[in-house]
């Protein structure tokens, strides 16, 4: 009874003849398919309302959703282990406290900067060591870290926080101007930089093959001698460290801190993430697939406001519907091609 | 098996027997039980009535996490019955007749029913994993229960609905009472019948157990409709409590707790084994622990640190791999190990 209990989980193997059929462009469907209902969504758009279709809007995208971008890439990287880091939005909270606070007292940005980095990159690191070293699901043990960080902000402080220092607003204000009458805030720039970063990392190391790796068949990784130990860690540290980045950007972006910000961002980073086409159990998925995951996720909203008429809610009902189709697109695609 | 058990349920046990004495230090009244009014008053049975809908859904997640599955979405069926039962009552021409309540705790549970068979349906048959099947319900459950209340907070005065939260009998808040008898009629359901055997089987090795002839898709199914239907029951509770549907924040993070009480009762989310009267004691516990929050006059803002920090202590006490680590300390005896637990 005990030997079976403690044979590999099966839900390790389960999805692998789903990976394996899905060679070739099968493999990129679920990410094509993404994209293309991102295009046809914005082609409706501009259908519906004239004033759709001009590239401020499709930069608006960006700039509204700069730290789900950023959070995405750190998720992406958690997932495609197989794992999940239900931490993130909690962080982004804490980050945005922490950096409000300090600034607040009169510290220097960069120094504040630099210490919410080493908070939430930290906070990952504790929470991969202990996932790693004591073998508690991942779940769990982002959940207690989301528990946590989320404390944290209530103790720092229950009142909204407002941010006056000049380097912040300055960000926050600034634009970046594009030919053709456009422009970007800095920080589409430096979200763009960091999934360029993770593209690249993803693809182009041993740290990203061996995160593929894993998320593929753990044991399997073990046994070719890839690090697994540490990339698994590495990659709750990379999410933690993501998180922190893009409580910056939101606090760039909303200049202020509160402890109730970014609930449910998770759910968020997550939905992103697989409307992007990674499976859940890991193995597969592409950052860029992420990307437009939250470009999707954005122009429901988008789409949503230029309404007017629909209200809010529906957002969530529309990416639950979302989140719907592609998971049973992914089954689909699994089944065809076999 | 027995002493299995036994062992199974120590560290829960030790760790709910800590707080409450902690907090028995800390206020000499604490379990005194009083008599008022022909109701039982005292601290426990706050802290039972508080911590009746988290037990419920709780006793619906342990069967669903021992066949290896998960139920994000009980938040969400939380939102959505007690949305749909309060949006029934304040609609309907006499809202405060007892027909009226009867009618809307019918459809309280039959919105868990088919929400339920909606989430086994994905799980089991269109072979979703469960993690993913449940997040689609947890996104849009919200967005469904805004609909139905219109997005305002529905708030109605019958107080036969009332009761279910907030009322007393036989000297018990009735919340206590039912969820009691979904206890027993789950452990009789499971413990009585070979439904508990199949249950762990299709947990420990889903595709054995379907070799061995076992009808593993119904028995997916069953377990989804029960925790859905313990979420809608718990929404009732959670509603009627207060007389108003709040689609926002009724059952928000219940999930979490849900979870959190089955793993702390020590039924692995790997699924196979489970034990419903550690669950039971996995939510005193944390219910327990906002309640000594209180007691310890710690500010209310640190309860969340509080409770990461418990969390963490219980599984990792828990974890085989830190189990290991004890008994090497207790090879060569180390005081103050044991003390940790009492955090």
């Amino acid at each position: 009874m005990s030997s079976l209990s403690t044979l590999t989980p099966l839900t390790v193997k389960e999805p692998s003849p789903l990976r394996s059929r899905m060679r070739g462009g099968a493999r990129y469907a679920p990410t094509l398919a993404t994209l293309g209902l991102f295009i046809a969504m914005f082609a409706v758009g501009a259908g519906m309302y004239p004033s759709f279709l001009s590239g401020q809007v499709f930069l608006n995208l960006f700039i509204d959703n700069t730290f789900l971008i950023v959070l995405a890439v750190g998720m992406t990287f958690v997932i495609l282990t197989g794992g999940i880091d239900l931490s993130v939005g909690a962080v982004v909270a804490l980050s945005m406290m922490v950096s409000a606070t300090l600034l607040q007292q009169g510290w220097n940005p960069a120094a504040v900067i630099f210490l919410v980095l080493v908070i939430g990159g930290g906070l990952g690191l504790l929470m991969g060591l202990i996932i790693q070293y004591f073998d508690i699901q991942p779940f769990i043990v982002t959940l207690a870290g989301m528990f946590l960080a989320r404390g944290l902000c209530y103790v720092i402080s229950l009142d909204s926080i407002p941010v006056t220092e000049g380097f912040f607003t300055s960000v926050a204000q600034a634009q970046i101007p594009l030919p053709g009458d456009l422009f970007v805030s800095p920080g589409v720039l430096l979200a763009l930089a960091i999934v360029a970063a993770a593209f690249f990392i993803l693809h182009h190391t041993r740290f990203g093959r061996t995160v593929y790796a894993i998320g593929g068949n753990e044991h399997s990784a073990m046994l070719m001698g890839l690090p697994v130990t540490r990339t698994k860690i590495l990659v709750y540290a990379l999410s933690g460290l993501c998180s922190a980045i893009a409580g910056v950007l939101f606090s760039f972006y909303s200049l202020s801190g509160y402890s109730l910000a970014a609930q449910g961002m998770e759910l968020d980073a997550i939905a992103a993430v697989v409307i992007g086409g990674t499976l859940l159990t890991g193995g597969t998925g592409y950052v860029l697939g992420s990307v437009v995951g939250v470009l999707v996720l954005g122009i429901v909203q988008t789409f949503i406001a230029y309404d007017g008429t629909l209200s809010s809610w529906w957002t969530k009902i529309v990416i639950g519907g979302l989140l719907l189709a592609f998971i049973l697109l992914q089954r689909l695609f699994a089944r065809k091609t076999a | 098996m027995k002493s299995l058990m036994k062992n199974r349920l120590a560290w829960p046990v030790i760790a709910l027997a800590a707080l409450l004495l902690l907090n028995q230090i800390f206020r000499p009244d604490f379990l005194s039980l009083r008599m008022q009014d022909g109701h039982l008053y005292g601290s426990i049975i706050d802290i039972m009535r508080n911590g009746a809908p988290t037990i419920l859904i709780a006793l619906g997640m342990t069967l669903v996490i021992a066949t290896r599955g998960i139920d994000l979405s009980v938040g969400a069926v939380v939102a959505i019955a007690g949305a749909a039962s309060c949006a029934y009552i304040a609609a309907s021409p006499e809202p405060a007749s007892p027909v009226t309540a009867a009618m809307a705790v019918l459809i309280a549970v039959l919105a868990g029913l088919l929400l339920g068979v909606w989430n086994g349906f994905l799980v089991s048959t269109v072979g979703v994993q469960p993690i993913i099947a449940t997040l689609v319900l947890m996104t849009a459950g919200r967005g469904i229960a805004q609909l139905i209340t219109g997005g305002q907070i529905v708030s109605v005065s019958n107080d036969h609905y009332k009761s279910i939260g907030a009322g007393y009998l036989f000297t018990l808040p009735v919340s206590i009472l039912i969820t009691a008898a979904v206890f027993v009629l789950a452990a009789v359901l499971t413990r009585r019948t070979a439904l508990g055997i199949l249950i762990e089987a299709v947990g420990i090795n889903p595709v054995a157990s379907r070799l061995a002839g076992l009808r593993s898709r119904n028995i997916i199914w069953i377990v989804y409709v029960f925790s859905a239907v313990c979420a809608a029951i718990a929404g009732l509770m959670i509603s009627s409590n207060v007389t108003a549907a709040d689609a926002n924040n009724a059952g928000l993070y219940i999930e979490m707790d849900a979870i959190l009480a089955v793993v702390i009762g020590g039924t692995s989310l790997a699924g196979g084994r489970y034990t419903l009267a550690g669950t039971v004691i996995g939510a005193f516990i944390i219910q327990t622990l906002t309640t000594t929050v209180y007691t310890l006059g710690i500010p209310p803002e640190v309860t969340l640190v509080f409770k990461a920090l418990v969390v963490i202590t219980v599984c990792l006490l828990q974890a085989p791999k830190a189990r290991n680590l004890l008994r090497s300390l207790k090879a060569a005896p180390k005081p103050g190990t044991k003390e940790k637990v009492a955090i």
